[in-house]
């Protein structure tokens, strides 16, 4: 039997300074309450990897001070404007930027989840994001007759954070159709899921569940954290919660309303 | 000329135009008149073509997670799709990462997303922005987020073929922009004014057709209830409907 963490921060023991995380894009449910008590813990010197956007998530992190190196496709607030501490840090030059483009990072994942050392894709030739990323290289496709494409690294992250609907006493993790959850688990050397709730019995034994779900093979730690994507939406349990990210959005414009945030929604929540 | 009209719903009906007869119309986050113009296209093919919005669960049929939309693109299974950019130049480069040095940034944006990718294999880009301006519309972007234009051995069966904005209409061919048509209620003289780019204008150039009464009466009536499912702000300011039940 797979034990479920005693705690939160037990679960996201693993997640150390200085270590390469993968999360992932706000839709397919952001792992909000993991992230404040990774703040309040006060990770440091991460290398972020965003599968492949982020929202709220990734700008609580930097504005947090949490992040050295962030490799991403992009970062807002969605419908509530520009990520206001990830703009502030990109201009200030306090992160190191790794501009991507969202089918790079997921073909990345793809080959260290093959076990392959790269990945070909289309596009990017002729880009300012290809120049600025000395670790992706152009060759002549062997297989074409002058034929440039693009070799894209396999990136190996320490660690995929994700938040699920619910888990079962195997360790198996319900994702649905949201299937770059498995390819981030089964990229990274460990994953901690944070979910909603336990299910009774084992999901594989239901055939409907089996086919959306990440087997306990690949999951390293849960823990339960009820509405544990608030205040972004979990999708099929609950939806954003608006005026809360009104209110983010107005406090992190300054670097001392991002502090009152931090103060009042992540520092005195020991329980969210 | 009476404003029977509003100017989403002109803009909305000129990108119905652009789409056309295709398979699949791909719209990307934060693009509700984009995504009115698809929803408008799939009702007058009566389910032609497939409509994916890439924010909505309900109006997208992927099930193998974030990749398969660029898998898809990349086999040529998506025809047209949407970008924008911070920046635009006439070469049609966007730019959706930073202004000034790159190391150094003045503004940065949210990044490149799909762009590097998706303006490469999608046949039919179309490029849309509302605010058309020298700060917006520019000689020469600052940062490349995706070229408008490639070497001709590089492997590219898209690109851009249109952008419009709120004031006319370019097409996009060989390169360079050229002026199609201006919409109501704007001039030949305010375009070259508030355009920070070259482009070819044809002698005459022609008033953006009004939304017949049919294609309002479609808009506003089938159309326009599917866009507040997702789109609620949206279509309360331009169809009047009301608040809806829940959100996105």
């Amino acid at each position: 039997m797979f034990q479920p963490a005693k705690s939160l921060d037990e679960a996201l023991s693993c997640i150390t300074d200085g270590c390469m995380l993968v999360v992932p894009r706000e839709v397919t449910g952001a792992p909000m309450a993991a992230t404040r008590a990774l703040i309040r813990r006060g990770v440091k010197n991460l290398h972020l990897v965003t599968l492949p956007t982020s929202t709220l998530q990734t700008d609580l992190l930097v504005g947090a001070g949490c992040v050295e190196t962030l490799e991403t496709s992009a970062v807002s607030l969605g419908e509530f404007g520009p990520a206001p501490r990830f703009c502030a840090a990109v201009t200030q030059g306090a992160i190191v930027m790794k501009d991507a483009t969202c089918p790079a990072l997921l073909s990345q994942l793809q080959a260290a989840e093959k076990g392959v050392p790269f990945m070909p894709l289309r596009g990017l030739i002729g880009s300012d994001v290809l120049k600025y990323r000395d670790d992706w290289k152009v060759i002549d496709s062997p297989f074409g007759n002058s034929d440039p494409i693009v070799l894209l690294p396999a990136l190996k992250p320490d660690v995929a954070l994700l938040h699920a609907g619910m888990a079962d006493r195997f360790g198996n993790v319900w994702i649905g159709r949201h299937r770059e959850l498995a390819t981030m688990a089964h990229a990274a050397q460990k994953t901690v899921v944070t979910v909603e709730k336990i299910h009774d019995g084992n999901m594989l034994d239901d055939p409907l569940l089996a086919a959306g779900t990440l087997p306990g093979f690949y999951v390293d730690a849960i823990a339960v954290a009820e509405r544990g994507a608030w205040p972004l939406p979990l999708p099929e349990y609950y939806g954003a919660d608006d005026a809360h990210i009104a209110l983010y959005a107005k406090l992190a414009a300054t670097p001392e309303g991002f502090a009152e945030y931090l103060d009042r929604f992540v520092y005195e929540m020991q329980a969210a | 000329m009476t404003a029977d009209f509003r100017p989403e719903e002109l803009l909305a009906d000129v990108i119905t135009r652009l789409i056309g007869d295709v398979r699949h119309v791909a719209v990307g986050n934060a693009s509700p008149i984009p995504a009115t113009a698809a929803i408008l296209a799939r009702e007058r093919g009566h389910g032609r073509p497939y409509v994916s919005l890439l924010q909505s669960r309900k109006h997208t049929f992927f099930t193998d997670g974030a990749r398969e939309l660029f898998d898809c693109a990349g086999q040529g299974r998506i025809d047209v799709f949407f970008l924008s950019g911070g920046q635009i130049d006439g070469h049609g480069n966007i730019n959706l990462v930073s202004t000034g040095d790159y190391a150094h940034p003045k503004v940065r944006f949210p990044g490149s997303f799909g762009s590097a990718y998706l303006y490469y294999v999608v046949p039919k880009v179309i490029l849309f922005r509302t605010e058309h301006s020298r700060r917006t519309l520019v000689p020469q972007v600052d940062f490349i987020s995706a070229p408008g234009a490639s070497e001709p051995n590089v492997y590219r069966p898209g690109g851009p073929i249109a952008l419009i904005t709120n004031r006319c209409l370019f097409s996009f061919a060989d390169g360079h922009f050229t002026l199609e048509s201006v919409h109501p209620g704007h001039t030949v003289e305010e375009v070259v004014e508030n355009t920070g780019f070259d482009f070819a204008r044809p002698p005459q150039v022609p008033e953006t057709p009004a939304p017949s009464p049919e294609t309002l009466a479609l808009m506003r009536e089938v159309v326009a209830p599917q866009v507040a499912e997702f789109y609620p702000q949206f279509a309360a300011q331009v169809f009047g409907l009301g608040p809806p039940a829940f959100a996105r």
